[in-house]
This record gives structure tokens, sequence and C-alpha cells, in this order.
């Protein structure tokens, strides 16, 4: 079903504004002149093929980026200035599952930086148990991180961006390497909380899960290439344009999804590939 | 068996093995979790031209030589962070070598030293002065403190730095305090271990902890309390045996490793075991269920 609250550019100032920037890493820019509002209350999926710059944005939002040109607001303020706070859960590909933690130290965690006190305060632990409770893994909470389900793994981390209750959610690739049904779990659990009023943006690769749980996607590819709704963005154009490849893109139950083309399909070029959406259709 | 304790050098010597040991332990934790397990040596290494540069210009050893560790530390944090490429493992054998290579280098400059760097080289309890015991004393009590007041940042830190960034937690700042207690720890350990030895002194306990634990928590504290014991047990018994006692705190810290090894190998081996016991138990029942 698709989402009901939709993008709107209404009286309410943006969140998060990017006003022409460039940024990158040593100098190199990976993306480049780009301008994006994303309002309160927005779920965003950035899409785009690796190198793309989605994680980039992520780490542009979070102040962690150098700025070449342009400039980054968030809360109406420059990132440049203050870095902002944010409930952020990385790629788990980055994390050390070797590290001796268990499952209740990673969610305090994200109260690290709050209080002078070496240990989590009573009103912390309480919270980070709520918070477990309704992830599903309080029964884990002592267990280590490694004997862990990836999906468990990433409530654990999404847990851990909860307990500050943060108004912005930055997510990357929180649907990667989990089966389907996990990855329909985190979508639905992100879309509540963003009807509890969380802006929640997120990298992903998984499109067709965007079509069906987002309500508005960003193509990128070092520029953005358009955004907008599934339905409305998701066509062959603009998805050659963000991912340098041919697709198919049929429609279903009033979404537009992304086929699965074989090989040959591919090599024989577009002529080939819109006859099959015609049969499709 | 108490004979050794009516030496007053003997108990000097234990007690500035236990602390070393201790310290070294809880400082280790962090080190090998930031995957930095040879930062240890490396700066003992670099202590060491600091501690030629100190003689030299007539300034006082202690604060000389960490001012000289802690501006080595910094320098290898800002090669890493600015250039990740790098590597801290090369950062650390750049830096780290420069300025041992530039005590080296002074030493064979001016050929009327007379101070001999054996001590610092190599270790030497039975030569450790009140002074020592103060300053590691001092160390080990400040790091503790430390360590302990920034508990959760540290912990965060040293597990995710960038997102810990994101949550607020500044650490550029949790960077350098802790460069500055490492440095001050090299010191000091210096005249116990020497520079040979301070590595082992550094790794072994929080990977021995680390086989023993999955908790961060307890890691510490084991490493700290492996640290301590190796100090004791192997300065006890360097008596007895009659080898350096650097060597045989290294030493039995080693073997306290191998046992945690077996015992975690074994702990594996019956996890395994029962967890295939349990498997054959549950198909057992459907079977029975089934032909019932």
């Amino acid at each position: 079903m698709l989402h009901p609250v939709p993008h709107e550019f209404g009286s309410s100032d943006p969140i998060v504004e990017f006003r022409d920037v460039s940024c990158g890493y040593h100098g190199d820019a990976v993306i480049t002149h780009i301008d994006l509002k994303i309002m309160p209350y927005d779920f965003v999926g950035l899409l785009g093929p690796s190198g793309a710059g989605k994680t980039t944005i992520l780490r542009a939002i979070q102040g962690a980026v150098e700025i070449y040109d342009g400039d980054v607001l968030v809360d109406g303020a420059s990132t440049r200035r203050r870095r902002p706070r944010a409930g952020y859960v990385p790629q788990l590909e980055a994390v050390d599952w070797n590290f001796p933690v268990t499952v209740e130290q990673v969610v305090l965690m994200g109260r690290a930086a709050d209080g002078w006190l070496p240990w989590s305060s009573k009103e912390d632990r309480e919270k980070a148990s709520q918070i477990m409770e309704r992830l599903g893994i309080a029964h884990l909470r002592n267990r280590h991180i490694r004997e862990l389900s990836g999906g468990q793994q990433q409530r654990v981390f999404l847990s851990r961006a909860l307990i500050s209750s943060p108004r912005l959610l930055l997510l990357d690739e929180p649907t990667v390497a989990v089966d389907i049904k996990t990855r329909d779990d985190i979508l639905h659990l992100l879309d509540e909380l963003n009807h509890e009023g969380v802006t929640v943006i997120m990298t992903t690769h998984e499109l067709n899960a965007v079509a069906a749980h987002l309500p508005w996607v960003v193509c990128l590819n070092r520029r953005i290439v358009a955004e907008g709704p599934p339905s409305q963005v998701y066509s062959p154009e603009v998805l050659k344009a963000t991912y340098g490849a041919d697709m198919a893109v049929v429609e279903y139950n009033g979404m537009k999804l992304v086929a699965e083309m074989p090989h040959f399909l591919g090599r024989e070029g577009r002529g080939r590939i819109d006859a099959t959406i015609g049969e499709e259709d | 068996m108490f004979e050794p304790f009516e030496y007053e050098f003997f108990v000097r010597g234990i007690v500035a093995t236990v602390m070393a040991g201790a310290l070294c332990g809880l400082i280790g934790v962090y080190i090998v979790l930031r995957r930095m397990s040879y930062i240890g040596h490396g700066l003992s290494h670099a202590v060491f031209g600091g501690a030629v540069v100190s003689y030299i210009m007539s300034f006082n050893f202690y604060v000389g030589a960490s001012i000289w560790g802690f501006m080595s530390a910094l320098l290898i944090n800002a090669t890493t962070r600015r250039r990740p490429f790098i590597g801290a493992d090369a950062a650390i054998g750049i830096i780290t070598t420069a300025s041992f290579a530039l005590g080296i280098a002074l030493i064979s400059r001016y050929r009327s030293f007379t101070r001999n760097f054996d001590a610092a080289l190599f270790g030497n309890i039975l030569g450790v002065t009140n002074d020592d015991l103060f300053a590691i004393g001092a160390v080990t009590a400040m790091a503790f403190i430390l360590l302990i007041a920034f508990y959760r940042k540290l912990l965060f830190t040293t597990f995710d730095p960038e997102a810990a960034r994101v949550y607020g937690v500044s650490t550029e700042w949790i960077d350098t305090l802790f460069s500055l207690i490492l440095a001050a720890t090299i010191v000091v350990c210096m005249q116990v271990l020497g520079v040979t030895l301070i590595a082992a002194a550094i790794v072994i306990p929080p990977v021995t902890a680390r086989l023993l634990t999955h908790s961060f928590s307890y890691v510490l504290v084991l490493s700290t309390l492996i640290g301590a014991i190796s100090g004791l047990a192997g300065m006890y018994l360097s008596y007895y045996v009659d080898v350096s006692s650097g060597a045989s705190i290294v030493l039995f810290a080693a073997a306290l490793f191998a046992i945690a090894m077996l015992y975690s190998t074994v702990r594996e081996r019956i996890d395994v075991a029962r967890g295939a016991a349990r498997r054959r138990l549950a198909v057992a029942h459907e079977d029975a269920g089934i032909f019932d």
C-alpha cells in the first residue's frame, strides 16, 4: 500500500536543505551542484548506483564531508557551523562484529554524549528497554552482537538511533543482506516511525521495496537525476540516466516496479525491452 | 616463600610491576580494539628518541619523554585521520621509527654520552627508585580516573568513531586525551619493562581477556587483573628462576594467553557438541511423534 503522507512544500521550512552543494573527500567532489529539500515528516529513499553519492549525501547532512561549494542546512543551521544531532544507522558491513559489546551496550551508546556519569542513567536504561522491547530484541540484550541474525543486528543499530528520540533518522542501506520478510519488517517499522513524526532518509539499492513502502525517492548519479513519488519517477529513461543501464518498468497494483530482465534482452537493445513492457501492460 | 619480600628493592620492584602491568592491561584494551597493537611497540621507540633529547637539553626525563610521546601519538592520529589510505600501522611505523632514529643519531653525534640507555631499552626493575614508583602510581591513578570518567564516550569512539561523532561525542578531544594517557603510560613503564617488552604487556592481557568474555566492561576488568597478576607472578618467578624480570612477566602473560586459548577452544567444542545433541534429540522426538 502506498504511503499516505505526501512530500509537501508547504509553509514549514525544510528540515534538510542542500543549496547548490558540491562535496566529497580529499579535494575530489563526489556530488556536484545539487539542490535538494527534505521536509519534516518526509520518508525519502536515495537511489543510485555504487559511487553515485548516496552515502556522501548522508555524510554531508552529518557535517562529515568537505563542502566545496554551496551550503547544507539542517533545521536552518549550516552544518559548517554546527554538527547536527541525528539518529544514524551505519552500513552493517562497516561494523566491527568482533568488538566485545552486548546488544544493550550498543543501544546505550546512543546516549553516550549526554550526561557526565561514566555509567548509563536509570532513565536511559529504561528507555533502552522500552525500545528494545518495541523492536523485539529485549530478550537478546545480553547477547554479543555477532550472535544475532542480520535483521536483529539492524534492529540493534536502529534502537541505538532511536534512544535519543531523534527528529531526523539517517540509514545507510538498512535493507542490505537481509531476507525479504526481514526487509519488509524493517521498512514497515520505519514507516511506523515516520508516522510518529520522524523524518527518515535512507539509501538503498532495493528499487521495488522502495516503490512499495516509500512516498518519495531521489535518483542520484553524482547529481540529482529525478525526484518524486516512485510512481512518477520510475521510468526507463530516468533509470537509464541514473544507473546507465536499460531497465524495464512494469505496473502492478498501482505501483511502478522494475522488472528483472534476462541478460540477452539487455544485449539486444531498447526496442526489444519496450516490446516486453508492452506485453506486460 | 616470602624470602624475596625481605629485600626493599624487590618490594619496590613488585609494586612497580603490578601497577605497570595493570596500567598496560587497562590501556591495552582500547589499543587492541582500535587495531593499533603496534603502537605500544612504536611509541616506546619514539619515547626513546624523546628521552635522548631530554638528556641532551638537561630536561626532566619524565616530562620531556612524555611530551615527545604525546606529540608522536597526536601526529599518528592526525596522519591516519587526514590520509586514511596510509593506515594506522604505516603511520606508526614512519613516525615512531623516525623518532627512534633521531635518538640514535643524537647518541652517535654526541659521543661524550655518559648515561646508559640500556635501562630504557630492556628495563631495570631492580633500579626502580621511589621517584619512579611515584610516577607510575600517579599515571596509573590518572589513567584509571580518566578512563572511568570518560568510559561511555571512549567505548563509543573506539567502537565506531564515525557514528560517535554524529551522536555528539567529541571524538577528536577523546583521541587527544587517550594519546596523552598512552604517552604517559609508555614513559613510566619504560623503566620497568623496557622499550622492547612494553608492546607485549599492552597486547597480551586484553587479547587473553577477550577470549574469556564478550562484554566490554568485563574485558576491561579482566585485562587489568591479568596485567597486574602477570606483573606480580612474573616478578616473583624471576627471583627464583633467575631471569630478567621483564621477560619473566611477559612469558607469564603469554602462558595465561595459552591457557585461555585452550579453555576457549574446549568451550567452543562443548557448545558445538551440545547443539548437535539438542538437534538429535529434537529429531528423535519428531520421529517418535510420526511413528506413534
